[in-house]
């Protein structure tokens, strides 16, 4: 199946989404989903598009925006990847629909996302920080994370203690 | 034999000679230096090539690598000390019983080495009493012969007297 059927059926489906075809910037076959219809696409690509293959998610900090990105890959028919982007202007409050329910592996990535920009995802069965601790400062991964040495001191008091530490 | 080894006293013929206790008791804990078996990051592959035949830290007696903090007196702090992985590290310090040592080995454990983030723990000296740095990246296993040995002259110099963890708390 060429990018243009996969465009063509998507557009039959979803007559009413603006879908956006990026090319200039990469070689890879990208369309931007606008937020509140993220699920809905995502459900049909993999039941209909047979992209059953999440590869991975991940998330870029613009200046005026938040991006989710998201690697499709059909294991039933081959071919290359499809990548899904999602913008989420809201700086202050980035948040997204989960596609937990729709690919299971998306779970840890998403927590992965979450610990470290700060995305949040609605639906997600276990939403919680996976790298750093609970009560860890900021964001890592964000452009406005200011990156500077903490001493032991500082971030002793914002861990959890073990219970039979 | 190493210098320090010599006996400090005439020896008398017929297998006798005197010491202090200082020196019998010192010169038996300097070779049963027992390190606590853990490692962080490369710089403990350049540790576990060390004890290998080809370099052989058993020539010094310090080779046997406890997996248990409680038996060991020698933490080799051998790699980059994130913070999330501090506290561990603290720990095994505070289950090791006196008399007890650290080896700080490697840039990362010294000063974090290239890691300037919020993420690695700038020195392991932040947490626990380093005795002996170590520096490279990773050091070679002859660097930690050294640094080890630094260790054994400092048993040498300590003595019953005067080290803390035989006196009654005060």
């Amino acid at each position: 199946m060429t990018n243009e059927e996969i465009l063509s059926r998507l557009k039959d489906a979803f007559p009413d989404v603006a879908f956006q075809v990026q090319t200039e910037e990469t070689k890879d076959f990208t369309l931007i989903v606008p937020a509140e219809r993220l699920v809905e696409v995502a459900t049909h690509l993999r039941d209909h598009l047979d992209f059953d293959y999440l590869s991975d998610v991940t998330s870029v900090d613009y200046p005026d925006r938040f991006e989710v990105v998201y690697h499709l890959f059909s294991m039933k028919r081959g071919g290359g990847v499809l990548t899904l982007k999602v913008h989420l202007p809201d700086k202050e409050h980035p948040e997204v629909d989960s596609v937990t329910p729709i690919w299971p592996g998306a779970n840890y990535q998403e927590r992965e996302v979450y610990d470290l920009m700060g995305i949040s995802f609605r639906n997600h069965p276990d939403l919680r920080r996976i790298m750093l601790w609970d009560g860890f400062p900021g964001h890592p991964l964000r452009k406005d994370f200011e990156n500077r040495l903490y001493t032991y001191k500082e971030l002793e008091p914002t861990r959890p203690k073990p219970p039979n530490w | 034999m190493f210098e320090d080894d010599a006996v400090p006293v005439e020896k008398i013929d017929r297998n006798i000679f005197l010491t202090t206790v200082d020196w019998i008791y010192n010169w038996g804990r300097q070779y049963s230096m027992w390190p606590a078996m853990f490692g962080l990051a490369c710089c403990a592959i350049e540790m576990i090539g060390a004890s290998t035949a080809r370099y052989d830290i058993a020539r010094f007696g310090m080779e046997f690598y406890r997996a248990s903090p409680r038996h060991a007196d020698l933490m080799i702090v051998a790699g980059t000390v994130t913070h999330k992985m501090a506290p561990q590290v603290k720990r095994i310090w505070d289950q090791m019983p006196e008399p007890k040592y650290c080896l700080a080995m490697g840039s990362c454990a010294i000063s974090g080495g290239i890691f300037k983030s919020y993420a690695v723990l700038q020195g392991v000296d932040e947490i626990v009493p380093v005795d002996v740095y170590v520096p490279g990246c990773p050091p070679r296993p002859e660097a930690l012969f050294d640094g080890i040995r630094k260790i054994h002259q400092m048993v040498r110099a300590q003595s019953i007297k005067t080290v803390r963890w035989y006196g009654k708390e005060k």
